[in-house]
């Protein structure tokens, strides 16, 4: 029979991965008006499937959310944030000037409300990705993380 | 500072107390040797930290230092200190004697160039004065976001933080390079297992 120490461990941390994913969702959307951003939010979802890799298994976590995908959603956060700017710059203003972004008279706050959030997005998939792809990188070097080596 | 009597005794307190538990865990890092041990207490001094900046009125920071810090950092020296031993080399006694010198000799610069700041929340200090009041008074007409850190990190400073995300990026993307995509690195392998199987 096969024993499993860690029952208990894995009961608690299954409930907790999508709240924790979730939590990073409102930190992201409502950094305009508490604290938190894109940086934080991506950092927390990077958390979220560490936290699941070092209690499943690293392999389970990489055919969860493959490597490739990781820094894939790297690089997109990137030229996420870049095309913002870009945008702007077909608008007719200047690089990352929000209040281009949808021609509206001056004084109003799409642009700039839409500019923040996009750009946000674009942080925390840079963030998450790369932070997944850096764990993984030292992580897949060991095969399996046995009990005796903590 | 604020409110009812005995507020600025309290406020004193807490940063006593969390201040001296960050000396307590420093000193204990200093001193162990089990690898495991310490990752864990600096992502304990971490925590500790970011409570301290939350008595400093610093939510922002001390929301980043706690999900970095505490979270993050704990998890990527986990799965770095499972690549080496589980113990660090104890170092013979009449070494450390110059990284305490090195200490002291810095710790005392600090609280030299300390006398000249200004004190904490001082209205008529250099950040309170020039172009943070300049934030503080044209956000709301300028951005219209509550959340004046988040104006200035992602509008008013847009270019800083398109740099920062790229320095990110760069950063995970030299750590792929040196490690990642190896024969030797795990995800190759799981590669090949599907190629394999499909």
């Amino acid at each position: 029979m096969k024993t499993d120490h860690h029952v208990i461990l894995r009961v608690v941390a299954k409930p907790l991965i999508p709240i924790i994913s979730l939590f990073a969702l409102y930190v992201h959307f409502h950094g305009d008006y508490s604290p938190g951003g894109g940086f934080q939010a991506g950092v927390i979802i990077a958390v979220a499937v560490i936290l699941y890799s070092l209690i499943f298994g690293i392999t389970p976590a990489m055919k969860a959310v493959p490597p490739w995908f990781a820094r894939s959603l790297s690089a997109l956060g990137f030229i996420i944030f870049g095309a913002v700017g870009v945008w702007a710059l077909m608008m007719g203003g200047n690089y990352l000037d929000y209040d281009a972004l949808f021609n509206e008279e001056p004084g109003g706050h799409y642009g700039q409300h839409y500019g923040i959030l996009f750009v946000e997005l674009g942080v925390l998939f840079a963030v998450a990705g790369s932070m997944l792809s850096i764990f993984y990188a030292f992580a897949g070097r060991v095969t399996e993380i046995k009990d005796e080596d903590w | 500072m604020t409110g009812y009597e005995g507020a600025d005794l309290a406020i004193a307190l807490i940063n006593v107390v969390l201040l001296g538990l960050l000396f307590v865990i420093g000193v204990a890092i200093a001193r162990m040797r089990s690898l495991f041990a310490i990752v864990m207490l600096s992502g304990v001094y971490s925590l500790i930290s970011a409570t301290w900046f939350v008595a400093l009125d610093a939510v922002d920071v001390a929301f980043t230092e706690a999900a970095v810090g505490a979270g993050i950092s704990t998890a990527l020296l986990l799965g770095a200190m499972l690549l080496t031993s589980r113990t660090a080399k104890p170092e013979p006694r009449a070494m450390r004697i110059v990284p305490l010198f090195a200490v002291i000799a810095v710790g005392c610069m600090l609280v030299y160039a300390t006398i000249d700041l200004p004190a904490f929340g001082d209205p008529d200090s250099p950040a309170n004065t020039y172009v943070g009041t300049a934030y503080l008074e044209r956000t709301p007409e300028d951005i219209g976001v509550p959340n004046i850190v988040t104006a200035v990190l992602a509008s008013y400073r847009g270019f800083d933080t398109l740099g920062e995300t790229g320095v990110v990026f760069a950063a995970a993307l030299s750590v792929i390079l040196l490690l990642g995509f190896g024969e030797r690195s795990l995800s190759a392998s799981l590669r090949k297992k599907t190629d394999k199987k499909g």
